[in-house]
């Protein structure tokens, strides 16, 4: 069928703000949907309240409500517009909850519009616990039993259906006491005859117990002419009863036969029929017995969600662009293919490499949350890798982490020799954020796979595969140096260890190993994400690394610039540089220079395959990005858009002589080295609150002294305020020593005389090393303290006296010509007493960017990008509205 | 063990046996699975050739007693990126290189097998020989275009079986089905020209009772054991090269309901009158889109076939196409107008691959009904 001529205006309701669970997933599906609707000549209107995402740019939806995400405003919104339809399900629960609120207050049926993809009835069925059940039942297929009860006799009829082991909770009871797992009728009989006694209301319920069994997710498409494919299998390492979204996930499925996964491409296709959905994409969730293959229903979602995102970068097929056109009446065999352009859509993506994903959490920011996973989700981003197996995606995906480690073992920082027995068993049987630190280990201390799979519940095929990276780390050590030459060094490589892990292993430096490569020849070739399996020639230049014989990296030549993103989210680097990442490479295409991205979250609109001309899905290390400038020699890197990951980078890129666009590496260093930014400081007369380093606690404590408390404390060279604390007292200041972090002469700690009551302000500008450009100043609504990415705050400045502004540029200015800023720069002021106070200088984009580029019609990181390539001076940034708009 | 691997046009590639040493030659080509490589194994329609899995990760779920789709394995190889040597699934009694090692199988690992899957696409399927035991290229090459071409050769009459058989839930029985205790409400005759035991298990689900013939059973014989419809297995090769065949088949055509799969669907052709001609590289996965022109609507299905039926050579009068490759536009299914038989290139018996297109199955029964 082709597309629908009987609707021409559409409404689409984003996600909102950046929340655990619904984060720039939504921002990239949107980003999609959007243009492919207006591709095919709808008119588009959007309603998002996060002004920092790609899909409330101007040019992207034809008009765009940066508005709260509420039936009122949506319903005022649709009554100004008018639009034909709406499509829900691309804005995560945020617009499928809000759908269906001004379903049921009427107002769709009030204006007359239509709600495509999936009706009121289909989600609500999906969502209702009850109705669920019983449409799994129709169409023969199980989802965990459970019941409620009130007696040993109905508890044991209940038992008989429910099948063992059986969860047993108490309702009522204080603490949750007297709740268990039951293993056989006698068990159950024991805890319910306590649980009753002990509930206060004498209830108890009672469910199966799917506790490490394994868990999988499909992702699955569906046509108005009924067509359904699956894209995606995806396979949780970490058994049931760790939230999908916290587990590491690994696609295509890899312990399923054929016949296994085949029933459950028939149960997914069949739930699909059954549950209504229209068209689009859903996600369904399995969990199977690892005994005997029992399959059960966990849930599923009738919309785009984070599984889609990582289906869509995993396959290459794009789920919420194809879900958006089958919503408009297109089937899927009428949607051609994107990356082969000469197959459709009605197909199913077979892949040729691993697809591994790991969550990121920020547990050490907050120390009072336990680090434990389970059913409800805490992590705040997620890295991808590819590789071509599976050991090589698991490496590859730790070093993307950016936490620090390398791959799979061999990094100093987090040695757990030490540990005793209890507490490595303890953290290899509670999932945790860091259990692969605990596998490492196990395996390094000759755990066999049987009792690794006793205590952690982790499919043997994951333990064998792990422990034969642990076997080579040992060949590595007992071999030393000597014996990385030749094909061991390649399978060194192959198995996905770092040059840094090998320098560790072998008493080296990462140059060292990095030299040595070069020495034996032993580099990366980059292979093409295309959805086939190369049965039909891709188009689309989507690449990931693997050592491998042949090189498909297309040579190009001209002018070529990369651009380095931001890794995955975590507090303080998310969505907001992302924005800028892909901003750059809008602006290089406008200028006519090649694009290429280098990232490795999914999440993004940066790692979409028509982002950019060339993308890169790799792990932001050194390593790393050095082997594909290797390979595409571009005329320059950009390092200041992906915030603190990329600007780390810069060093030791030029290092290797990578010409890395605008600001210089030493610049940034002389701006992110307190002593050096300090005698920068004096050299231009600018104040700074007291502060000084601390290398040790010792230290730290006289210096306070010196300051007078409140101090702000921090470890050097961290984002977004990672383990900042303001204390305010000596013996706060001794616990957070030993507790918070732990200083050293590697990681000395910021000591900084904390300005209570102060105004604290945030300027954006952008220089070509001659003119500087105030983007905006925006004043905190907070105190000094709160963390500015914590804090709201106001454009243009309210309150502050016209000198004091121009106090606040004149520094500005100073300082970017003293850096020798060539594109963007961030400064932190403080205003204490009518007294100018210099907190923080970051020469690169800041989280505020694309909030002052809506707020005033500036786009700050196209501009910088023109700057930084020689197109622009920054003077073109500075028309009237700049000064005259604002934001909030 | 160092292996390696030389094709015909003079291009070799890398690799390691895990299976010992070995020497053995065939038609290299490509599956793009992501799981069945136990199916694929024991799939009669890779007699004679090598198959190299494009997944990259082998053995994982290691081998297990129900998934076997005929007695033995048939190609003479296959090719990885990757052998994962100890299995990890409830249902596995063996690994998969105890299963190739039992009957001489190599098994290779180690290659860049996306390099050599896009050389086959570009260059075509074409002869091949791996050995452990001579490694040098030009030899080796030099053996590799020695090679008998599959085209022009009936590989039929060497793998079909040579006594009838039939078919309960536990396997194949010697000897003839239709008379015992057993039986189902539909006979089937099962022409087998190396036919895949998924297709007796659908029928006889189907409430039939197969006997499975040799594929130089005369028409004659076949009729005289009454069946209420004739099915004509997949099998493998060159079509216009399976002697006798055919001319069945043209006979059984005008009293019997027929329904062919894949080297079946290709006799079918044949005997309406086409020709057929070598793809490429053929088609070998779980992912192709077929379009039922009846409905309009697409299902995804197992492929394995390097020959196929020339649209253009068949009598629209007499043959109507049914079902057609939304890839490349090539024949799928065809029916014809006035005998009751239907046939498709495809494998609507999976094994491995998706089950959409189970319901000509169903087809059939109607058709016998």
């Amino acid at each position: 069928m082709p597309k629908r001529t009987d609707i021409h205006k559409i409404l689409i309701i984003g996600s909102g703000p950046i929340i655990i669970s619904q984060a720039c997933e939504f921002d990239y599906s949107g980003t999609q949907a959007v243009k492919a609707l207006k591709e095919e000549g709808y008119e588009v209107i959007l309603i998002n309240s996060n002004p920092a995402t790609i899909m409330t740019d101007p040019e992207i939806a034809d008009r765009t409500y940066i508005e709260p995400i509420t039936p009122e405003f949506v319903a005022k919104i649709i009554e100004k517009e008018r639009p034909d339809a709406l499509l829900p399900t691309l804005g995560g629960q945020t617009g499928l909850n809000t759908a269906i609120q001004l379903s049921e207050q009427g107002i769709l049926e009030k204006y007359g519009v239509e709600m495509l993809a999936a009706d009121v009835d289909v989600i609500k069925k999906a969502e209702g616990r009850e109705s669920f059940r019983d449409a799994m039942y129709k169409i023969g297929l199980k989802v965990p039993e459970s019941a409620i009860v009130h007696t040993t006799e109905e508890a044991k009829s209940a038992g008989e259906r429910i099948g063992f082991p059986i969860i047993i909770r108490p309702s009522f009871t204080l603490g949750g006491t007297g709740g268990g797992v039951a293993y056989n009728r006698q068990e159950l009989v024991e805890m319910c005859t306590s649980g009753l006694d002990l509930s206060l209301n004498t209830e108890v319920m009672l469910e199966r117990s799917l506790l490490g069994w394994k868990e999988y997710e499909l992702e699955v498409m569906r046509d108005t002419a009924d067509n359904v494919v699956i894209i995606c299998t995806i396979e949780n390492m970490d058994a049931m009863g760790v939230h999908t979204g916290d587990s590491i996930t690994v696609a295509p499925a890899q312990t399923l036969t054929d016949r296994e996964f085949q029933n459950m491409r028939d149960a997914a296709i069949a739930i699909m029929r059954e549950m209504g959905v229209e068209t689009g994409g859903s996600n369904v969730q399995f969990a199977v017995n690892p005994e005997d293959g029992e399959l059960m229903i966990i849930e599923m979602n009738p919309r785009v969600s984070r599984s889609s995102a990582l289906a869509s970068k995993a396959t290459g097929f794009p789920i919420a662009k194809i879900a958006a056109k089958l919503a408009v009446g297109f089937t899927l065999d009428e949607i051609k293919n994107d990356i082969t352009q000469e197959t459709y859509a009605a197909f199913e993506p077979t892949i040729d490499y691993c697809v591994i994903k790991i969550p990121r959490f920020t547990f050490e920011k907050f120390p009072e949350t336990e680090d434990v996973l389970s059913t409800a989700m805490k992590s705040v981003g997620e890295t991808m890798a590819i590789g071509r197996t599976f050991k090589e995606a698991w490496q590859k995906g730790l070093r993307s982490l950016e936490v620090g480690v390398s791959g799979f073992g061999g990094h100093k920082k987090y040695e757990l020799e030490n540990r005793d027995k209890a507490d490595l068993e303890n953290n290899l049987k509670r999932p945790n954020s860091k259990r692969y630190l605990y596998l490492h280990e196990g395996l390094k201390r000759g755990y066999s796979v049987e009792k690794m799979f006793k205590l952690t519940m982790i499919d043997p095929w994951y333990l064998n595969n792990l422990k034969q990276i642990v076997d080579v780390e040992e060949d590595i050590i007992a071999g030393g140096l000597p014996k990385l030459t030749g094909d061991f060094l390649r399978k060194c490589k192959q198995y996905g260890f770092s040059d840094n892990q090998l320098s560790y292993f072998t008493g080296t430096s990462e140059e060292d190993i990095w030299e040595l490569r070069e020495k034996e020849n032993q580099k990366p070739v980059y292979k093409l994400v295309d959805t086939c399996a190369a049965e039909f020639a891709a188009l689309t230049p989507y690449y990931y690394s693997s050592y491998e014989v042949e090189n498909e990296a297309r040579q190009t030549t001209g002018r070529k610039v990369m651009i380095l993103g931001g890794g995955p989210n975590r507090i303080g680097q998310g969505i907001e540089f992302d924005y800028c990442c892909v901003h750059a490479s809008f602006a290089l295409r406008e200028m006519g220079i090649e694009s290429i991205m280098v990232n490795s979250n999914p999440e993004t609109v940066s790692t979409d395959y028509d982002t950019s001309d060339k993308l890169y899905f790799e792990p932001l290390t050194r390593e790393d990005v050095l082997n594909i400038i290797e390979t595409e020699k571009p005329d320059g890197v950009i390092v200041q858009f992906g915030g603190q990951t990329p600007l780390n980078l810069a060093v030791p890129l030029a290092k290797m002589g990578v010409p890395i666009l605008g600001t210089s590496p030493d610049a940034i260093d002389r701006a992110e080295d307190r002593e050096r930014f300090q005698q920068f400081l004096q050299k231009l007369d600018l104040r700074q609150p007291a502060n000084a380093t601390a290398r040790t606690p010792e230290d730290a404590i006289k210096i306070a002294d010196e300051i007078g408390y409140p101090v702000v404390v921090r470890p050097s060279y961290v984002l977004g305020g990672r383990a900042m604390r303001i204390v305010y007292s000596e013996k706060e200041l001794q616990k957070y020593m030993i507790e918070a972090v732990q200083a050293s002469a590697d990681h000395p700690i910021l000591i900084d005389k904390f300005l209570k009551d102060a105004i604290e302000i945030d300027v954006d500008a952008i220089s070509d090393g001659e003119i500087t450009v105030i983007g905006g100043i925006m004043q905190h609504i907070e105190e000094a303290g709160i963390h500015s990415g914590d804090s709201a705050c106001v454009l243009p400045p309210h309150g502050l006296k016209p000198e004091m502004i121009e106090e606040i540029k004149e520094a500005t200015r100073a300082m970017a010509a003293e850096l020798g800023v060539i594109g963007l720069m961030n400064v932190q002021y403080a205003i204490k007493d009518d007294d100018l106070y210099i907190i923080e200088v970051n020469p690169r984009a800041s989280r505020t960017v694309p909030f002052i580029s809506k707020a005033t019609g500036v786009e700050l990181a196209k501009l910088a990008t023109r700057v930084m390539t020689g197109q622009n001076s920054a003077k073109s940034a500075s028309p009237k509205r700049l000064r005259s708009a604002t934001g909030l | 063990m160092k292996a390696l691997i030389a094709l015909e046009d003079g291009t070799f590639f890398e690799g390691t046996s895990f299976t010992g040493k070995g020497e053995t030659s065939g038609e290299i080509v490509f599956n793009t699975s992501m799981s069945g490589y136990q199916e694929v194994l024991t799939d009669p329609s890779y007699t004679g050739q090598i198959v190299t899995m494009t997944y990259p990760i082998i053995g994982s779920y290691g081998i297990n007693d129900d998934d076997n789709e005929s007695a033995k394995i048939h190609p003479p190889a296959m090719i990885m990126r990757e052998y994962n040597a100890i299995p990890s699934n409830f249902r596995s009694t063996q690994t998969l290189a105890d299963f190739l090692k039992n009957e001489n199988i190599l098994g290779i690992e180690g290659v860049d097998t996306r390099a050599l899957t896009k050389h086959i696409r570009e260059a075509g399927a074409m002869m091949c020989v791996i050995s452990t035991e001579d490694l040098d290229s030009e030899s080796l090459v030099s053996k590799a275009k020695n090679c008998e071409s599959l085209v022009g050769r009936d590989l039929v009459k060497d793998i079909t079986c040579s006594e009838p058989y039939g078919w309960t839930p536990n396997g194949p029985v010697p000897g003839s089905n239709f008379s015992s205790a057993t039986h189902g409400k539909y006979k089937v005759a099962c022409i087998d020209l190396g036919l895949k035991y998924n297709q007796l298990r659908l029928l006889t689900d189907r409430n039939c009772s197969v006997q499975v013939l040799p594929a130089s059973t005369p028409a004659a014989d076949i009729l005289a054991m009454n069946p209420d419809g004739v099915f004509l297995s997949n099998g493998p090769g060159d079509p216009a090269a399976v002697e006798g065949v055919v001319e069945t088949v043209q006979e059984i055509l005008k009293h019997k309901p027929v329904f062919g799969i894949c080297l079946g669907h290709q006799m079918l052709g044949l005997a309406y009158g086409g020709t057929s001609y070598k793809l490429k590289f053929g088609h070998r996965g779980s992912n192709q889109p077929v379009k039922d022109l009846s409905t309009g609507k697409i299902e995804i299905t197992a492929q394995n076939h390097g020959f196929c039926v020339d649209l253009d050579s068949l009598n629209k009068d007499e043959v109507e196409l049914t079902h057609v490759n939304l890839n490349d536009g090539s024949l799928e299914g065809m029916a014809h107008k006035k005998y009751s038989a239907f046939s498709v290139q495809h494998h609507p018996e999976n094994a491995p691959g998706p089950h959409d297109s189970i319901y000509l199955f169903d087809r059939f029964i109607e058709a016998m009904r």
